[in-house]
């Protein structure tokens, strides 16, 4: 009897977006009179961060620090509308709805400048500080809280911009099958290392090593807790989590939240995660999309990682240590 | 049984209501006194969001008959912060991005408090039976077993640079959204 060590990797390709009927999302942007550009959305912020990325994202095509920026969203009678967060596109949608509006109002911004400066529009350029000056001049600039007010209560203008992303409807055609259903897909590869314990059963992960090629992370703290978070419920689906009874008795099955196995805290893996950036075309800044795709690769890794420590192949999940003994069982002739 | 007048202790503060028999204190806390950083998460004692310390002792708010801690004191993540300072714990959790979607962020910062009220130099294993009772699906634990060993040492007044194995990435900007 002993504890038997393995590893082994799995890779996904994965779709941002889906656009059977078509694929929309909008972002209305607006500044107040004190320089706080309000962003409009529906699209709702569960925890994966796309308020702070809509915000990243209007800084950036302002030109204007991200202290500028409030993001208003989730009201869906009231907001512009937006198809949801799902199918990993909200960075990839909803970005790029708003900067297609931070750009219409930054336009907005630097003709009022202009007026307030008395020179043209095209000559001016934002520091990321809140001023908007004239290139290469420090003595012509105007700080975005002076200019709002001079927009709202002299020159009458709103500063402010719209901006929609739509993916077009694509249907299959019917002899080959062949459509275009997303925007661009994002790559990505596990390595599990585990080990196996061939009296118990039971499957340890030891170590997960994450590789993504996410376009680029527009934000590599919060892209970097998706993958390792995302690794947890992969490990929590192949280890753990199931509806279904352990042993063959129903009763034996989880009843309620409470005999519901996960991972816990002492069950956790040591992770490596890191990123190559391959910015996609069609991408805010280059972005796909990551929120899906981080639980898929490492069921497959720890299933060939235990195949390489232990020679069992299993193909349904969760790898409970029954599943593994018969596994093993097999293997020795005992089944 | 008739509703009866019920006196906790809470953040410090005499609080007095009418509590009708068996109405748990979690409902109490978010209904009757505002509270509403405890969750109501599973309901059934299992996933930790409505952890609160009675008497300094974390327990799951959601089961707890709110007459049977009469007078007791109750501590909530609302008393933690003191004159709107972030103390070691809760800072910790920001400077190591330990949340995500935050609804677990509550019952796992109560649940440090009482570790590290009771074992200043808790280790990694310390950290991870405190917070066993605590469901987290977002982060994965890790991001929020280093705030808790992170808050410790903050707490015991060492410096926090250089230490290994601190958050993975370094925040960037805050979310803006006030």
């Amino acid at each position: 009897m002993a504890k038997l060590r393995g590893r082994g990797y799995a890779s996904v390709n994965y779709p941002t977006g889906m656009n059977l009927g078509g694929d929309p999302s909008q972002a209305l942007i607006h500044s107040t009179t004190t320089g706080t550009f309000v962003i409009t959305l529906s699209s709702v912020d569960l925890g994966q961060g796309i308020k702070t990325i809509a915000a990243q994202c209007a800084a950036e095509t302002l030109g204007l620090p991200i202290e500028n920026v409030l993001v208003d969203t989730a009201d869906t009678d009231t907001g512009p509308h937006c198809m949801g967060t799902f199918a990993s596109r909200g960075t990839h949608r909803v970005g790029n709805a708003v900067i297609m509006a931070a750009a219409e109002a930054r336009g907005v911004m630097l003709e009022v400048a202009a007026e307030e400066l008395e020179v043209d529009a095209a000559d001016l350029e934002t520091d990321g500080t809140g001023l908007i000056k004239l290139k290469g001049s420090d003595e012509k600039s105007i700080h975005i809280t002076d200019l709002a007010l001079a927009a709202h209560f002299k020159h009458g203008r709103t500063i402010s911009g719209r901006g929609i992303f739509l993916k077009e409807p694509s249907t299959p055609v019917p002899e080959t099958g062949e459509m275009d259903p997303d925007s661009c897909q994002a790559h990505a590869c596990t390595a599990a290392f585990v080990e196996v314990d061939d009296e118990t059963g039971v499957v340890e992960v030891l170590e997960l090593y994450n590789v993504y090629e996410i376009g680029r992370a527009l934000n590599p703290a919060m892209a970097t807790q998706q993958v390792e978070g995302g690794a947890w419920m992969g490990l929590s689906h192949a280890l753990f989590e199931t509806t279904e009874p352990y042993y063959p008795r129903r009763d034996h099955g989880p009843r309620d939240f409470a005999e519901y196995l996960m991972p816990g805290p002492a069950d956790i893996p040591v992770q490596h995660s890191l990123f190559l950036e391959r910015p996609a075309g069609n991408g805010p800044y280059g972005a796909k999309g990551i929120g899906e795709m981080t639980a898929n690769a490492p069921i497959p890794a720890i299933a060939n990682a235990v195949f390489d420590a232990c020679g069992v192949r299993l193909t349904a999940m969760p790898f409970t240590p029954e599943r593994v003994l018969r596994g093993l069982d097999a293997l020795r002739g005992n089944a | 049984m008739p509703s009866q007048i019920v006196s906790l202790v809470v953040n410090g503060e005499p609080r007095e209501f009418i509590a009708r028999p068996g109405v748990t204190l979690l409902a109490v806390l978010r209904e009757a006194l505002g509270l509403t950083a405890a969750k109501r998460g599973c309901a059934q004692g299992s996933c930790g969001t409505c952890t609160v310390l009675v008497d300094d002792r974390p327990a799951p708010a959601c089961l707890i008959a709110v007459e049977t801690v009469a007078d007791c004191s109750v501590r909530t993540l609302e008393g933690v912060a003191v004159g709107g300072n972030l103390d070691e714990v809760q800072s910790s959790f920001v400077d190591n991005f330990a949340t995500q979607c935050g609804f677990c962020t509550a019952g796992m910062i109560m649940v440090a408090e009482a570790l590290l009220d009771r074992d200043p130099d808790p280790s990694e294993e310390d950290v991870a039976e405190a917070i066993s009772g605590n469901v987290c699906r977002c982060t994965g634990y890790r991001p929020i077993m280093i705030a808790i060993l992170d808050a410790a040492r903050r707490r015991r007044g060492e410096s926090v640079e250089g230490i290994e194995g601190t958050a993975p990435a370094r925040p960037a900007e805050e979310a803006v959204s006030r």
